[in-house]
């Protein structure tokens, strides 16, 4: 089989893939932006209590490496079966699963971020007699940004993945997660299709890098305080 | 407060540090008057940058009182009645030479009119004048270490602690900023507690030589120094100068002498 034609195939079925998308799910970019909206603030969150409370941070960490080792697969359904029984729509299922999926790298490189400050530029916080909240948003947070997007990263490649998998139990056909599995079907008469998915979920996951690297080239060396 | 009364008294201070029992000052008791420039002598690792600590209350000692500016240190800290300066320069790296410099200004909550004119005044008395957008990696140590000083006086606390500023440059550069602080200690009228472990720097510097022992450090001995100011690159070079040199020398000695006593 030479290469040409299924390059051909390739381009077509991509082209045909991106306006079916397009056309059926309008609504799946702003989805997967909430995915990361929601993945991101919750890591962050969820780090900055962490970071101050070495209680929580014993008691917690070992709950959110838990959480990480469960197969997504298997807490997907979970997650469609209860929020979809409290009427919630799938989508909203969907944006949790991908969250779920990707506040690990948030949380873990934000805790460390926010705890890579010099000892002595405490001291120095400490010698201001500053409050946590000034030593949060004067000291932690901007020596943190580098770490941060380092997981943001990391998180908007995952959140492609998360959100391709939540719609498998949420049961959503005109999304990236039904078309694959559609496609899969026909992978013996038509593997193109599938090929196609797997390069717009590609292209996908370099998209949202992208944005972080615009907004990391934007806000890092910048101090937050004045960026808001 | 009238003219006599310290800045800065220290009764019986002791420290002993809770992990391993061991004990790094012990009975320390000194008085710090207005204007002075007090060096801190001692080995290295003998509990002086320490001492420096309890004075701006971010080291609690174990006993003994630390009273600054007429009142007990940790009040002391909450009114910022003083700068702080480390050995490396603790800029912050996202922030430029001139936000650097107006950091304590945003805590003390000065606008943004009276920072910015307050950090051109500070540009200019440390020389950096051009350099305000520049970020701390762009500048040599020694430029490093002229913004920090800037930082500390910034907001013209009464009261300046110094831990080795000048411990990681080199031979030139430190004679060079020793220089500058003394004008510095003179055009701003603050009272200075330098750490250093270099004779010859402490000697140069300062109006009185405190001498510490080894840990556990006591004070050896005080050397008033009646070198002539303002003091110039001729000082180092005058007989009064290698005499005190050689005084405080033979006091740091004595110290280690007595400590060997004590553990033998």
């Amino acid at each position: 089989m030479t290469v040409q034609p299924v390059v051909y195939a390739l381009a077509a079925a991509g082209a045909n893939m991106l306006g079916a998308l397009a056309v059926t799910s309008r609504a799946r970019w702003s989805v997967q932006a909430l995915d990361a909206v929601v993945a991101l603030s919750a890591g962050f969150l969820i780090a900055v209590a962490l970071v101050h409370s070495t209680l929580l941070q014993r008691g917690f960490l070992p709950y959110i490496v838990a959480s990480q080792t469960i197969p997504i697969l298997a807490i997907a359904p979970m997650v469609v079966v209860w929020l979809g029984g409290r009427g919630l729509p799938g989508w909203f299922s969907v944006s949790v699963i991908a969250a779920y999926l990707t506040f690990f790298p948030v949380a873990i490189n934000a805790l460390r971020g926010l705890q890579s400050a010099d000892p002595r530029a405490h001291e120095l916080m400490n010698s201001y007699a500053a409050s946590r909240w000034t030593v949060l948003w004067k000291l932690r947070v901007p020596a943190s940004l580098p770490y941060l997007f380092a997981a943001f990263k990391i998180a908007a490649t995952a959140c492609v993945v998360g959100a391709i998998i939540g719609e498998l139990p949420a049961s959503i056909q005109d999304g990236l997660g039904g078309a694959i599995l559609n496609f899969n079907q026909y992978y013996a008469s038509s593997p193109e299709s599938l090929w196609a998915t797997n390069i717009i979920a590609a292209l996908l996951g370099i998209a949202f890098f992208l944005v972080i690297v615009l907004a990391e080239k934007l806000v890092v060396r910048r101090a937050p305080e004045h960026f808001v | 407060m009238n003219e006599q009364a310290a800045v800065v008294s220290l009764r019986s201070v002791t420290k002993d540090f809770a992990r391993g029992g061991v004990r790094a000052l012990e009975e320390i008791d000194l008085d710090v008057r207005p204007r002075e420039f007090i060096s801190l002598i001692g080995p290295s690792g003998c509990g002086k940058s320490t001492l420096l600590r309890i004075i701006g209350d971010l080291v609690q000692p174990t006993a003994g009182e630390v009273v600054v500016n007429g009142k007990q240190a940790h009040q002391a800290r909450l009114d910022r009645d003083y700068g702080i300066v480390f050995q490396d320069a603790v800029l912050y790296d996202w922030r430029t030479v001139a936000k650097n410099i107006a950091l304590p200004l945003e805590m003390l909550g000065w606008d943004r009119e009276r920072r910015s004119e307050r950090v051109g005044e500070m540009v200019k008395l440390v020389e950096l004048a051009g350099f305000e957008d520049h970020y701390p990696w762009q500048l040599s140590g020694g430029m490093q270490q002229r913004v920090s000083i800037a930082r500390a006086l910034a907001f013209d606390p009464p009261l300046l602690l110094m831990d080795e500023p000048f411990g990681a440059l080199d031979e030139m550069t430190r004679e060079r900023m020793n220089m500058e602080l003394l004008r510095l200690w003179q055009e701003s009228g603050s009272t200075i507690v330098f750490v250093t472990h270099s004779i010859a720097e402490a000697v140069f510097l300062s109006t009185r030589v405190v001498v510490l022992s080894p840990r556990p450090a006591r004070i050896t001995g005080v050397v008033d120094n009646d070198l002539p100011q303002p003091r110039n690159t001729d000082t180092r070079e005058q007989e009064r100068f290698f005499e005190l040199v050689t005084e405080v020398r033979e006091l740091l000695r004595t110290g280690d002498r007595s400590g060997e006593e004590l553990r033998a």
